[in-house]
């Protein structure tokens, strides 16, 4: 767009008194609008209520937590339960960097590798045509639908014939196949022009270098879109069926044992939830554009 | 390695099977031509798949690694329904045993397959509707508004567990919130045991799977919603739409067909797998199995009792229920806008 024309429709905005919503749509009622943003206003209130109290309790000193009746505001945040959790985990047996050190690991070779494999699929699926892509797609859209649980027997089976259990494979290995990410990865770049990849053909490029130096530059928010999924899961993956030697367990799944400690252990209970949830949310936050970006292109078609 | 989109000379193809066709006598039964084009189809995608083995190599590390997670786990469970299993011997071929006994016996599993239908026809369509609703509703919000907005509404479904919260607000006592402004109210006596009382089990644990309801496919209508053509909007109020509920029917809907079908693939899987929010809520077993689902009876017989047979039959009666309900959501989806 040229700056002749963003100009120009400052100037038409301005006209507006800075209106709520930019651009009046003709068939719309004020007395609608007032009340669809009233009721927004009321759910999102809700939504964010859960999360909003469990902030709190975790910023409550002990004696708070139990005082009755309970408020939902903190009346003297500390961060006393969070120093708690560290002391605890400090104390534990292994040591709370070692747990650190499993999920960073987990998480980054998961989500690399899975990146990695599944853009590679993708490209060839979203840019040839060759017998077996579309089958192939299919069955991978069909098994976006089935939940972790329903596989996890026969998982466990040729997880343990491979000799994984135990190990950090059992949890990196299959996360690189995860059939979300290649759906959306494929959704995205058939969105990129066939002539791109054609013109690089032209000044001699292999299969190869096209993917690597035409492709996957392109098509930058899928991949973050890719990593934060892949993060998100892995994150809260707590591997419990097939990881049992302490030293390499999750940092979620040590948290969630804080976490069943008793009534002793409330407040530190309280710092784990926020904890635990405070990595998927700010990742998202911080790519929400790009998130948005590569769902724009998630639709499925018959 | 073949060409982007390639057409393997498709003109001549055609010409040869005229050719042929001419050539046949009459006597040729209608058996022998379909024979004889699907030896000529097969030779073609021969002559494509060693034309684009590129293509192969590129898609064979993820395709591998996705038969041996995804696709023979399948397969294996479909294998292990009809056998008895229970790891330390070899599976024992009995038919459908397995099946029958779950059906006809096992009355916790029925339990199971009642709450479960209960759950995902309740908060499935509800949660669906709601994301919708709720990224129709933001998309006219102002940039960062909307921005604010989507990380309010999806942050339940990505907050871990952070649903053991609602335990504190739904407590069995008087201290618990609902209780306690229930009987301040003077609507109740005595506190209820929401989590302990089969009545009221289920439908908070629907309330707690709607919080967490707008999740992915939340997030694709957000984006599709952005990416409707707006001139397809100055064109319906040429043509005479006069309110935002007519414009929602006649325009947006059928804009956004493909991500709605997205999204149900996605409520699919969120509802027909619910068993963490219940075990963890309700308890795992919960009382008088009020709160128990399929998925947390496949755990029960699969990493409790290891009579992995048995929890493969229930796994696959898992996969039926949800493969169906997609066919029935996407038949019913080719309606909208219509």
């Amino acid at each position: 767009m040229s700056k002749k024309v963003k100009k120009m429709k400052e100037i038409k905005e301005q006209a507006y008194h800075k209106p709520l919503i930019k651009r009046r749509k003709p068939n719309r009622s004020i007395h609608g609008d007032i009340a669809l943003y009233i009721f927004l206003l009321i759910v999102a209130a809700i939504m964010v209520f859960p999360i909003v109290y469990a902030v709190n309790a975790a910023l409550k000193p002990l004696d708070e937590l139990f005082m009755f009746p309970p408020r939902i505001f903190a009346r003297r945040p500390t961060l006393n339960n969070f120093s708690d959790l560290f002391v605890t985990m400090g104390k534990s047996w292994v040591t709370f960097s070692r747990y650190l050190f499993n999920t960073v690991f987990i998480t980054v070779v998961g989500t690399a590798g899975h990146l990695m494999i599944a853009s590679m699929g993708a490209f060839v699926l979203a840019k040839y045509d060759f017998p077996g892509g579309q089958g192939f797609f299919k069955i991978v859209t069909v098994a976006m639908m089935f939940t972790g649980y329903v596989t996890q027997i026969p998982n466990y089976i040729i997880i343990n014939k491979l000799g994984w259990v135990d190990t950090y494979w059992a949890i990196v290995v299959p996360a690189f196949a995860s059939p979300i990410g290649l759906f959306l990865m494929k959704q995205f770049m058939e969105g990129l022009p066939t002539s791109l990849i054609e013109a690089a053909k032209i000044d001699g490029a292999n299969e190869w270098m096209v993917f690597s130096k035409i492709v996957m530059p392109n098509v930058k928010p899928a991949w973050m879109t890719l990593i934060i999924f892949s993060v998100q899961g892995l994150w809260n993956n707590r591997a419990s069926t097939f990881i049992y030697s302490e030293e390499r367990k999750m940092l979620v799944f040590a948290l969630s044992q804080v976490q069943a400690g008793g009534i002793a252990r409330t407040g530190q209970g309280a710092a784990v939830l926020i904890v635990v949830m405070i990595v998927p949310i700010l990742t998202f936050v911080f790519s929400e554009s790009q998130i948005l970006e590569t769902m724009a292109s998630s639709g499925l078609k018959d | 390695m073949a060409d982007p989109k390639i057409k393997i000379n498709i003109e001549e193809d055609k010409k040869g099977k005229k050719a042929r066709g001419a050539m046949a006598s009459p006597g040729d039964t209608y058996f022998q031509k379909y024979i004889t084009l699907r030896k000529h189809n097969l030779s073609t995608a021969w002559k494509k798949m060693k034309i684009s083995k590129g293509c192969y190599l590129f898609l064979a590390p993820y395709a591998i690694l996705f038969t041996v997670f995804f696709v023979f786990p399948v397969v294996a469970s479909i294998f292990f329904s009809f056998t008895y299993y229970n790891v330390l011997e070899p599976p024992r071929f009995i038919g459908l045993n397995n099946y029958i006994s779950l059906l006809l016996e096992d009355d916790i599993f029925l339990i199971g397959v009642k709450n479960t239908l209960i759950i995902a026809l309740i908060t499935g369509p509800l949660g669906y509707i709601m994301s919708f609703l709720f990224a129709w509703l933001i998309n006219e919000l102002p940039r960062w508004v909307r921005s604010v907005a989507v990380v309010v509404f999806y942050a339940p479904s990505i907050a871990g567990n952070c649903y053991v919260i609602f335990s504190v607000f739904f407590r069995g006592d008087a201290y618990g919130y609902v209780n306690a402004a229930l009987m301040n109210l003077g609507i109740i006596d005595n506190p209820i045991y929401w989590f302990t009382d089969p009545r009221y089990m289920l439908p908070i644990c629907m309330i707690v799977i709607l919080w967490m309801s707008l999740g992915t496919g939340f997030l694709s209508f957000v984006a599709g919603l952005q990416g409707v053509d707006s001139s397809q909007f100055e064109a319906g109020y040429m043509d005479g739409i006069k309110n935002r509920w007519q414009e929602l029917w006649y325009i947006t809907l059928p804009n956004m067909k493909p991500m709605l079908m997205f999204g149900a693939v996605m409520t699919i899987t969120t509802s027909f797998g619910v068993a963490d929010v219940t075990m963890q809520l309700c308890g795992f077993p919960s009382t008088d199995y009020a709160a128990r689902t399929i998925v947390a009876h496949l755990i029960d017989y699969g990493s409790q009792r290891f009579e992995m047979g048995y929890a493969c039959a229930i796994a696959t009666i898992l996969f039926l229920m949800m493969i169906l309900c997609n066919k029935a959501i996407q038949s019913l989806l080719r309606r909208v806008g219509t």
